[in-house]
């Protein structure tokens, strides 16, 4: 509220208070450190003024009359009184009131000790119970999804939980049912409350009528130690991490103003149980006998000693490095790393081995240029009233949950109009004022034809197959709304195609750039939504080729450095193909993967399996064993989220802190220190006492991050967006032509699902569960085509593989494309996809 | 506007065709003088119309008695569409009257409807009528396909190229509160029933689909025909001062010859039309009057002493209760007072939409209390219970009631508590056990439960 | 058969289109599938769902929200007896009593020959005629006990001339298309064209 520039003035318990217009009296009361009792409001959503609890005297000139506090919005002059007897006889007669069905179950309710319910009646509520009839009676707890159960005899019907379904969530599964004293929260019959977002509903309800499987029972909140943290994902939701003995045991969201506005998705706040897996690595391995003793041409991995693994490793990479140059020395990964993590291992990598092949993304992403070289957006940007945003990216409801809810906000509450330039329809396409759905790897032409180039429309009068009519109303939108900002949210719509078409896209929609910033209009700018951690602190850090810490290209930035570091690379590295490539040809003598798994991730599977036979010595570390650091010659134990301090980058460019709370399983360690260690080993002292000291050196030497102090970063709740940057966009402007399409094919699109086979899924026993079959996605009008009904098993078959499974009518695909998921192990989709084709189509055979 | 006629005592409005056989009928209406108003209306600007409306000074029928021609003011210009809805979910206990015209008068209503809108720009009408009311729905769901094919809705109302509007019947499905018009609104909608938060105050700015819509009961639009053939003068010149034209209203419970009566509106006592034979013709079986509800369940009750009052608006407001919904419920002296306020309290309980706590969880809890004490498991607190209860629901258990809740269904169970409390005391005490001896001697007296 | 019936899935489609937003269709349809199949099926709520395309765990809240609309099977005949205020004056609770002598059975239940649902009510609009009640919302004035078993010896005979619960207004609204105005979206049209009309002009009124 605070950049309001007219303020309303008005008088709290006798105090002057400045509050903003259209604010409510609750808030404005709050933040003058007013508290007013309540239950049904909260600052997210629309008021309803259910409960009534923060019913207070408030004057507008006509004299003190009862209102609730959060409907009223202030006015000039407007007296509140939160204090007076009438104010305390009605809230007390509301708490009484809700007390009446109560079941008063608090020494065995989850929410014990943090339930506002609770708080009221020890602050206000009356003793003696004057209520002695039947109380209300409804089955005891009742599972809403697998996730979540309901107490309704707890509940007391503030709407929360059935408006955020509503309103936030977009998903309402879960609604009021009967009327009066009979009203209950409930589901439609065997319809479960399948949100991704359901967990929120626990963490704002505010009696313990929602509880969280995973945490139900574990802990009473006294017990509880937490800190405030930042999630390791994309969005760095900002959270709560709470921990007892030494066990990590809940996230709760925080209200973040410019990130998550306290809200988590399911995925992540479960997440917590993958920290305490007993799959956790607890001590290094190296390669040994079955009866556990090290032995380099062993076949089993055994638990050795530090020095012992550390010294196998730098001999490895000493060995290489003296036969065949820094350049058989290559890094994979480190996506999900802490900055301060990425750094020390790109200094490790570029300034003391040597090499510049290093690659955090897996070529599921996107070239650094198109990230670092693009005026960057912030989500605040993007949600401005009355904006436009462009969706060039993987539905974010499936890789983004909280900036689908922020996005959803935007657009319902905000009047941002969103337009889809993807292959296939997304979680916000109902929401949508335009939705272009493209052919696979066509989205270059339509950009260009939105930016105002006049395409040639195809024989039946489209663009990149969508209607050319179409394309023509969206650029007129656009133009129309060129005085708001633009916000392109850019990822990789398809693991199927390739990442030019998403880059030249990009070109096109930044073609004219400075002609939609011309007279002081905001114009253009892009948000990247990559799919990894703190796939964004790597690029910052380094992790890539051609680049160094700080935003500058190895060429720019290297004479600067190499005073810090002693040296850099004198050439540009390869990205991860070309090492996977290199390695595959036996070139690459030490692989280092920092919790990377290019067999499980890589989307070409063969070559990251060729790669892996023929690479001399693998190094990894990481959380868990994955099939590819199981092949792994040493391999280092990390410690993981909560487990270290750090700093984290966010899609925005937005650095936050990450904080310690438990200590990591047996002897494993922050990989900021091992590769300190590793660096010793070689030779380099790089004197990291703490991820503080590996910050201020950071801060020194990379252009962006300069002067850039941790006071700075803890200071505000919202972190720092570090905007700077000296890396450019080169995209070459020629659009590589797609092959045509024949009548008798399906050209695939495949993304990821928030829920899939992946390692962090399947190590969260809660969440296993929830991974939707692989299925095929066809547009209706394509089956008489494909000429089976939906559900059959089909054969489906690439130029390079097939596979069966089954086939679902989904008018969400546009006809002439066939959408599967990604990162399905049982059935995987990469098998299908030709890694040295720029698409790839499928034909569909009945069986 | 044509002079105001001198009004015979007798007239009326609104229920002339009750009494014609098919007065339901579009032939029986039409040679009835049927749909002159809305010619007359057509002839006139809109502006005009809303202009004799105003003159008129028509107070809203349906419980509130707000000024039509004022609230019809209230559509914020310049926005469009906007909206009618017909209030016809008529529930409130006691009344009966809008059944009755939408049953025996309907083209009425829906030249009426026409009007209002014609008046105001409403460019579709929605009729909401009770759930229940299956006989008002087909005799209304008829007269409608006989308007529209007679050219008086639709497309081209009596072929004016200009003027066109559907009117929707629309149905209920049991849910008193649905009366509600912000309620009324939602269930139109497709929600649950339940009363949306004021501010705005009336769905005149923020209405159906958040567009300006005029809410109004079947009565008020009822008398629009008449007003417009006669002009609004002739109408203000009948009734009181503020309380013009007449009024519908139902007599029930122990009186001989109970019924709906069309009255002048604000001259007529309740002594007339309570004790007059050409009304209720007194009390049944020679009893003696014992207290009268004067405005449907959620007013507080009268007495003895309010007979002279006249059925006017602010008088019945300043003596402390409302005239409501035109529902004057009668008890004699036979009544056991103690069921009775039961019987009305538990109609909120049960009807509460369940938004607002004190409602919800007050209604009930009252409810519970008081069949409790019916059940002779009274306490002697539980007297002073109810009325702190009740203080808690209506701070202060004034008149008008002051609210913790959203709407005024809360509130309204405190009336018949604070009313029948106030004066039978001693009949609540007889229910206690441990008060029996003394209950009989003030029940005698208060001559109950005989 | 639980689903809205192909004929009742086009008298559900007229209803919808005289709604600018499908969704205000909910009550009427749900009143259609009671019709169909004598109460409101979880199939038909999900078969309205999609209809006016919300979630079925919205139909459902609307549902449940009105006495009327019931979710499991009830007797041919509601029989609904007022107890409002002025039938209770005039003796409703004995006639309530007598209704559960005679049905054998309590407010809310069913008899065993699955035709009759007994309930007392609130006030069904009738307060001149008490004590009253409905059959399928159909009224009888004045009710005697004499009268009650009557209408009960007719209903289970049939002759009562009460159509099976579920139905109510006998006449359903119809619009011609070449009658039909249109219906006016919430995000339509601007000024409606007659407001234009000026007093001199006395209209296109015929
Ligand atoms: C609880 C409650 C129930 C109501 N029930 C009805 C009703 O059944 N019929 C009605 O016309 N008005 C009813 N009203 C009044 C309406 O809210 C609204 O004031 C009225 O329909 C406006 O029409 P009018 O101005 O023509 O009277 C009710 C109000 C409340 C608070
Ligand atoms: S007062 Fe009662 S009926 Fe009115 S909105 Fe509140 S809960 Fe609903
Ligand atoms: S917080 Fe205001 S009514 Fe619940």
């Amino acid at each position: 509220m605070s950049e309001q520039e007219t303020v309303v003035n008005i008088t709290v318990n006798g105090q002057p208070v400045e509050a903003a217009p259209g604010e409510w009296v609750i808030a404005a009361a709050e933040r003058a450190g007013v508290y007013i009792p309540h239950f049904c409001y909260h600052p997210r959503m629309n008021s309803v003024g259910m409960c009534r609890m923060c019913i207070v005297d408030i004057d507008t000139g006509r004299g003190p009359a009862l209102q609730p506090s959060c409907m009223v919005a202030v006015s000039e002059g407007m007296v509140v009184d939160t204090t007076s007897e009438q104010t305390r006889k009605a809230q007390d007669g509301v708490l009484e009131f809700l007390l009446l069905n109560h079941p008063l179950d608090c020494p065995v309710c989850d929410k014990g000790g943090e339930c506002p319910l609770q708080d009221q009646t020890m602050a206000y509520g009356p003793g003696e119970s004057r209520f002695i009839e039947e109380k209300r009676h409804f089955e005891k707890p009742i599972p809403v999804n697998d996730l979540v159960y309901l107490d309704r005899e707890r509940c007391i019907l503030c709407d929360r939980c059935t408006r955020f379904a509503d309103e936030v969530a977009g998903d309402p599964l879960i609604t009021f049912q009967d009327r009066g004293d009979q009203t209950q929260v409930n589901t439609f019959p065997d319809l479960p409350f399948s949100s991704y977002f359901s967990g929120n509903t626990v963490q704002i309800c505010p009696v313990g009528a929602l509880t969280a499987v995973p945490y139900r029972f574990k802990a009473r909140p006294w017990d509880l130690t937490e800190v405030e943290s930042t999630f390791p994902n994309p969005m760095g939701d900002r959270v709560v991490v709470q921990a007892s003995r030494d066990q990590v045991l809940r996230y709760q969201g925080v209200d973040s103003d410019a990130v998550n506005w306290g809200w988590l998705t399911d995925k992540d706040r479960f997440s917590f149980e993958a920290v305490a897996s007993e799959l956790r690595l607890r001590a290094p391995l190296v390669r040994g006998t079955a009866l556990g003793r090290p032995d380099p041409a062993g076949s089993e991995l055994v638990e050795t000693s530090w020095g012992q693994a550390l010294r196998q490793a730098a001999d490895a990479i000493r060995a290489a490095v003296a036969d065949k140059g820094p350049q058989s020395v290559a890094v994979l990964g480190g996506a999900r790393l802490t900055n301060e993590d990425q750094y020390a291992w790109a200094r490790l990598a570029k300034g003391v081995i040597g090499t510049d092949h290093v690659d955090a993304q897996l070529d599921d992403g996107l070239p650094a240029d198109a990230v670092l070289g693009l005026p960057r957006a912030t989500v605040n940007r993007a949600c401005t009233p009355g904006g436009t945003v462009i969706l060039l990216a993987p539905d974010p409801k499936e890789e983004q949950g909280t900036l689908y809810l922020r996005l959803r906000d935007a657009i319902v509450n905000r009047g941002v109009q969103l337009i889809e330039l993807t292959p296939r329809a997304s979680g916000l396409s109902h929401l949508a004022a335009f939705r272009l759905h493209h052919r696979p790897g066509e989205a270059a032409a339509v950009a260009a034809a939105l930016m105002g180039g006049d395409i040639e429309p195809g024989p039946d009068g489209d663009i990149g197959g969508v209607p050319a009519d179409d394309v023509a109303a969206t650029a007129a939108a656009i133009a129309n709304r060129a005085d708001k900002p633009i916000t392109v949210i850019v990822g990789r719509p398809s693991l199927a195609e390739s990442a030019d078409f998403t880059v030249e896209a990009v070109a096109e929609l930044n073609r004219f750039a400075n002609l939609l910033s011309a007279g002081g209009r905001p114009g253009i700018a892009f948000l990247p939504a990559l799919h990894r951690g703190n796939v964004l602190g790597a690029l910052d850090m380094g992790l890539a080729p051609g680049l160094l810490p700080g935003r500058i290209t190895l060429a720019d930035g290297g004479p600067a450095l190499a005073e810090t570091w002693g040296s850099v690379p004198s050439a540009p590295g390869a990205d991860a193909r070309g090492i996977l490539q290199a390695a595959a040809d036996g070139q690459i003598d030490v692989l280092i993967l920092l919790g990377a798994d290019p067999l499980g991730d890589f989307p070409h599977r063969e070559l990251a399996e060729a790669a892996l036979e023929n690479a001399g010595t693998i190094i990894a570390t990481d959380l868990v064993l994955n099939p590819s650091s199981a092949r792994a010659h040493v391999v280092f134990p990390a410690a993981g989220f909560a487990e270290r301090g750090g700093t984290h980058t966010n899609l925005e460019g937005r650095v936050t802190c990450q904080r310690q709370i438990v200590t990591p399983p047996g002897t494993a360690r922050a990989d900021w220190a091992i590769a300190a260690e590793l660096a010793r080993q070689l030779g380099a002292d790089f004197g990291f006492g703490s991820p503080e000291e590996v910050w201020d050196e950071i801060t020194r030497v990379a252009p962006s991050h300069r002067g850039l102090s941790r006071e700075a970063i803890d200071a505000s709740d919202d972190g720092v967006v570090v905007a700077q940057s000296s890396v450019a966009f080169t995209a070459s402007g020629d659009t590589s032509s797609v092959p045509p399409i024949d009548a008798y094919s399906l050209r695939l699109t495949s993304a990821r699902r928030m829920y899939d086979r992946g390692t962090l899924v399947q190590h969260v026993p809660s969440l296993a569960g929830l991974a939707p079959t692989a299925v095929l996605a066809v547009n209706p009008y394509d089956f008489d085509r494909v000429g089976v009904d939906s559900g059959a098993d089909v054969q489906v078959i690439s130029n390079v593989g097939e596979m069966a499974m089954p086939v679902v009518a989904d008018p969400g695909v546009p006809r002439g494309t066939a959408a599967f998921g990604y990162n399905y192990p049982d059935l995987d989709v990469r098998a299908l996809v030709d890694p040295e084709a720029v698409v790839t189509d499928l034909r569909i055979q009945t069986r | 506007m044509n002079a105001p006629a001198p009004a015979p005592a007798d007239l009326r409005i609104i229920t002339s065709r009750f009494d014609v056989e098919d007065g339901h009928t579009l032939a029986g209406y039409e040679h009835t003088g049927g749909y002159a108003g809305l010619r007359r209306a057509l002839e006139m600007a809109p502006a005009d119309v809303h202009g004799e409306v105003r003159t008129a000074s028509l107070l809203g029928r349906g419980g509130a008695g707000f000024p039509a021609g004022v609230k019809w003011g209230f559509c914020p210009p310049g926005v469009w569409p906007r909206y009618l809805v017909v209030n016809g979910d008529e529930s409130e206990p006691g009344t009966y009257k809008d059944r009755l015209l939408m049953e025996r008068d309907p083209h009425q209503l829906i030249e009426g409807c026409l009007i209002a809108c014609y008046a105001l720009g409403l460019s579709q009408c929605f009729l909401y009528v009770r759930g229940e009311m299956a006989h008002a729905q087909e005799r209304l769901a008829a007269a409608l396909n006989e308007a529209y094919e007679a050219g008086y809705v639709g497309r081209n109302v009596l072929g004016a190229e200009d003027f066109s509007v559907d009117i929707t019947l629309h149905w209920g499905a049991g849910a008193y509160i649905v009366g509600e018009e912000t309620a009324l609104i939602e269930s139109l909608e497709g929600n649950r029933g339940m009363p949306r938060l004021k501010p705005p105050y009336f769905p005149a700015s923020i209405g159906l689909y958040g567009k300006p819509t005029i809410v109004n009961n079947v009565e008020t639009l009822a008398n629009l025909p008449w007003i417009i053939s006669n002009g609004g003068e002739a109408f203000a010149a009948m009734g009181a001062e503020s309380s013009t034209g007449t009024r519908v209203f139902a007599v029930s419970g122990h009186v001989a010859t109970p019924g709906v009566f069309e009255v002048p509106f604000g001259t007529t006592t309740f002594r007339d039309i309570i004790f007059d034979p050409r009304y209720a013709g007194g009390m049944r079986l020679g009893r003696t009057l014992k207290t009268f509800i004067p405005g449907g369940a959620s007013a507080p009750w009268f007495f003895e002493e309010h007979l002279d009052l006249p059925l006017e608006k602010t008088t019945v407001d300043q003596a402390g209760s409302m005239l409501g919904s035109g529902a004057i419920v009668v008890m004699d002296d036979t009544t056991d007072v103690v069921r009775a306020c039961h019987n009305v309290v538990r109609f909120f309980a049960r009807e509460s939409c369940g938004k607002c706590t004190p409602c919800r969880e007050g209604t009930s809890w009252l409810e519970k209390i008081l069949s409790r004490i019916l059940a002779g498991q009274g306490r002697s607190q539980d007297l002073d219970l109810l009325m702190d209860v009740c203080d808690n629901i209506s701070p202060g258990i004034n008149w008008p009631p002051r609210q913790t809740t959203i709407c005024p269904l809360g509130p309204s169970a405190v009336s018949p508590i604070a009313s029948a409390l106030e004066r039978f005391r001693g009949e609540f005490e007889a229910y206690l056990p441990e008060a029996e001896e003394t209950a009989v001697a003030v029940t005698t007296s208060a001559g109950a439960m005989s | 058969m639980a689903r809205l019936n192909a004929a009742n899935l086009m008298v559900a489609q007229e209803i919808i289109a005289r709604y600018p937003v499908p969704r205000s269709a909910l009550i009427p349809l749900l009143h259609l599938a009671q019709e169909q199949d004598g109460y409101v099926t979880e199939d038909a709520m999900a078969h309205i769902a999609e209809l006016v395309d919300v979630e079925p765990a919205e139909v459902m809240g609307t549902c449940s929200f009105y006495e009327m609309l019931k979710r499991a099977p009830v007797g041919d005949y509601m029989v609904n007896i007022c107890n409002g205020i002025s039938c209770h004056l005039l003796g409703s609770s004995d006639l309530i009593h007598h209704a559960e002598a005679t049905l054998g059975v309590r407010p809310g239940g069913t008899t065993d020959d699955g035709k009759i649902t007994l309930e007392a009510v609130e006030c069904i609009a009738a307060c001149t005629e008490a004590p009253c009640l409905q059959v399928n919302y159909r009224y009888r004035n004045r009710v005697t006990a004499e009268a009650f078993d009557e209408l009960v010896a007719e209903l289970r005979a049939g002759t009562a001339g009460v159509a099976a619960h579920g139905n109510l207004a006998k006449v359903r609204q119809h619009i011609g298309d070449d009658r039909r105005a249109g219906v006016s979206p919430p995000d339509g049209q601007g000024e409606p064209a007659w407001m234009a009309r000026n007093p001199s002009d006395n209209g296109a009124g015929s």
